[in-house]
């Protein structure tokens, strides 16, 4: 299906709003939507009553996060924020003026890292610290049990922050990006400097290779049920199966929403099917898997969209922009 | 890599040079300058002592091969990373100066954007500027490798210090100099005092901007006049030993006349597909067959970015002229390789 076949658009229920500055990330916290801005503030709460938190002040925002609680922010002043549905901005750390590189949240734990300085934080406040081999580039907790995977260079380190002894690394040469577990925590994958992705089965370390990229990929999410994973930086979603025990091993990805625009960013929604897509050019739409059906929900222009965020009934969706531009999706009935 | 004129790129300045040439001190001279512009410097060791600026990012160089094929294409990780934090910052700093350690290798640098994408969106390298010591150069050539490379790479070679050594003695080392690269242009120094328009914004690796690719064997001794563009002198006019570098050499070849593109563009592919590990900087300017408009391209090691430039003009002379800066060089090759595409 091309723009000009799409028949459904949802455009009449989204608000539009301008943010002021780059969204680095879009969430909501609780019930209250978030946008994390590159000028170093974050924007909580619905369009008309937004409170304007700036939690790195005379800083930007370089990453952020969220997982539908708490937003985390990590800014190029070397802190880091937590940030909940009260608006309140908590400083979790402070890194003396080290650039935040990479974020990870669960539950009431945090982790951060500057270079290749990488902390962990656990429910009762207790820091731990591990030095990754080269700057560390991604982070992202284990879906259970208290264990952080660390993207480096030639691979990514599963560290237990609570037990002595190095990490366990799984190897593969390239510069690693950013990473995300499957759901069921069997699969990590990882983004690669070379235009691929990476995954390992993690019962037995055996690698899987997913290539064909025109550009990196910055942008994954899994579906609710754990059996695909959405990824940007392609010109359309480039969307692997995951179902079966050798995951996308042997088989071929769908395409969701093919146009000639580089997809920058997907979002699964929680609870059915649908993937929010945003491109280089600012269209931002949904694909239904099954189908490949789309339904516009902004329309060309204004550059890159940079986030994406459901909340957790799936009603609401916020996105922002490159320009600083925002909006919000409020799914009719 | 295409680098033609887009003002909304941020340029990149690279600082290389030996240790104790005087990078620091040069970092500085610019930074004090009353320009008016603001810079983000990146450097290797966090806080180091006596940079000056607002906006001062510490970096491990990190550098990664890419597993792309190309057995020498290697980029610096960490120039990635920040660029990309940089431009959270868009708008608010003016260019990017990376002072590199001094024994970087400066090509993962330049080659960073020749392959990432996303820093070829951001940024654009504007030019690798090299400081060299005018007493300890010629010592650490012999020495050295590092030093030989990162005078081999420059388009700004600045001979700093010259207070510490005599008028023959500065000859020598000028002299050691244009046998490694003599395409570079040079200017003499003393704490690095030389004018910021001399180091900043050449557009060096804009291909618009190659007009001519003759050797530069004039020294810009008196900074109160430009020098002159008096080019393609017989070196010896200007009292210049020559020396021959044993293992670095510029490899130079000029064809009257026009290029067939069904011949050379196979021929370019294969010189720097065979000798890229050995070509550190390449360019030309190729006047093809049946095309109104002038060929350039540079290169570094087995890149290349090529484009069509202005049209050739009524009165210019319609030839073509390759130049290859690199170690151990099979020049013959190169020569009879690039004499055989003649149209």
């Amino acid at each position: 299906m091309t723009e000009a076949q799409a028949t459904s658009s949802l455009a009449q229920h989204v608000r539009l709003l301008e943010a002021g500055a780059e969204v680095v990330a879009a969430a909501f916290v609780g019930e209250a939507p978030a946008l994390a801005l590159a000028d170093g503030a974050v924007l909580v709460g619905e369009p008309d009553e937004q409170k304007h938190v700036l939690s790195h002040p005379d800083a930007s925002i370089l990453t952020a996060i969220s997982d539908g609680r708490t937003l985390l922010t990590g800014g190029d002043d070397g802190r880091v924020a937590a940030i909940g549905a009260d608006a309140v901005a908590h400083t979790i750390a402070d890194e003396k003026g080290r650039w935040i590189d990479a974020l990870a949240l669960r539950g009431g734990s945090y982790a951060w890292s500057a270079g290749k300085q990488v902390r962990a934080r656990d429910e009762n406040g207790t820091v731990r610290t591990w030095s990754a081999p080269t700057t560390a580039r991604g982070l992202v907790f284990q879906p259970k049990g208290y264990r952080l995977a660390v993207t480096h260079y030639n691979g990514v380190s599963l560290w237990f922050p609570k037990v002595e002894g190095p990490p366990q690394t799984l190897e593969w040469k390239g510069a690693h990006l950013d990473a995300t577990f499957s759901p069921d925590g069997r699969f990590l994958v990882s983004s690669m400097q070379e235009n691929a992705l990476h995954g390992w089965r993690l019962a037995d370390s055996r690698n899987m290779r997913m290539t064909g990229y025109p550009g990196k990929t910055r942008s994954m999410s899994w579906s609710h049920d754990g059996a695909w994973l959405a990824t940007s930086g392609a010109e359309a979603a480039i969307v692997w199966p995951f179902k079966d025990k050798d995951g996308p091993m042997g088989k071929a990805p769908r395409e969701c929403g093919v146009r000639e625009a580089r997809v920058t960013k997907v979002a699964f929604h929680p609870r059915a099917l649908v993937v929010a897509i945003g491109y280089a050019d600012g269209l931002l739409l949904l694909c239904r898997l099954a189908d490949a059906a789309e339904i516009l929900v902004r329309a060309p222009g204004g550059g890159p969209v940079r986030a994406l965020g459901w909340d957790a009934a799936g009603a609401r969706l916020i996105f922002g922009l490159e320009s600083g531009e925002a909006g919000f999706l409020n799914l009719p009935g | 890599m295409t680098q033609s004129h887009e003002p909304d790129k941020v340029p990149v300045t690279v600082l290389t040079g030996y240790l104790g040439a005087g990078k620091t001190t040069l970092l500085n001279r610019i930074l004090s300058e009353p320009h008016g512009k603001r810079y983000a410097v990146v450097v290797n060791e966090f806080g180091e002592i006596g940079i000056d600026n607002e906006l001062v990012i510490g970096a491990d160089e990190e550098v990664f091969e890419m597993n792309n094929g190309c057995i020498c294409c290697t980029v610096r990780g960490d120039l990635i990373r920040i660029i990309e934090g940089l431009m959270k910052r868009k708008g608010r700093f003016d260019a990017i100066i990376v002072e590199t350690t001094g024994l970087a290798d400066p090509a993962p640098v330049a080659q960073t954007f020749f392959v990432d994408e996303d820093v070829q969106k951001a940024a654009r390298l504007d030019a690798v500027v090299t400081v060299a010591d005018a007493k300890w150069l010629a010592a650490r050539l012999r020495d050295a490798p590092e030093a030989k490379s990162q005078i081999a790479f420059a388009d700004v070679i600045i001979i700093n210090k010259t207070d510490l050594v005599t008028p023959g003695e500065l000859r020598e080392v000028e002299a050691r100099i244009r046998a490694i690269n003599p395409y570079a242009s040079l200017h003499r120094a003393n704490k690095c005092d030389v004018k910021i328009a001399d180091v900043l914004e050449r557009r060096a690796f804009d291909l618009d901007r190659i007009l001519d690719i003759e050797p530069d064997f004039l020294v810009a001794e008196d900074h109160d006049h430009e020098h002159g563009h008096d080019r393609g002198h017989d070196h010896h006019h200007h009292g210049l030993k020559h020396y021959h570098d044993e293992d670095m050499q510029s490899v130079a070849v000029r064809l009257e006349g026009e290029v067939d593109p069904a011949k050379f563009m196979p021929w370019i592919n294969r010189v720097t597909q065979e000798q890229g590990p050995n070509i550190l900087r390449c360019k030309g300017i190729v006047a093809m067959k049946d095309d109104p408009k002038r060929f350039v391209f540079q290169g570094v090691h087995m890149m290349l970015d090529g484009d069509s430039q202005r049209e050739w003009k009524p009165d210019e002379k319609r030839e073509s002229k390759v130049v290859f800066i690199g170690r151990n060089l099979e020049g013959e090759d190169i020569r009879q390789g690039f004499l055989a595409c003649a149209a």
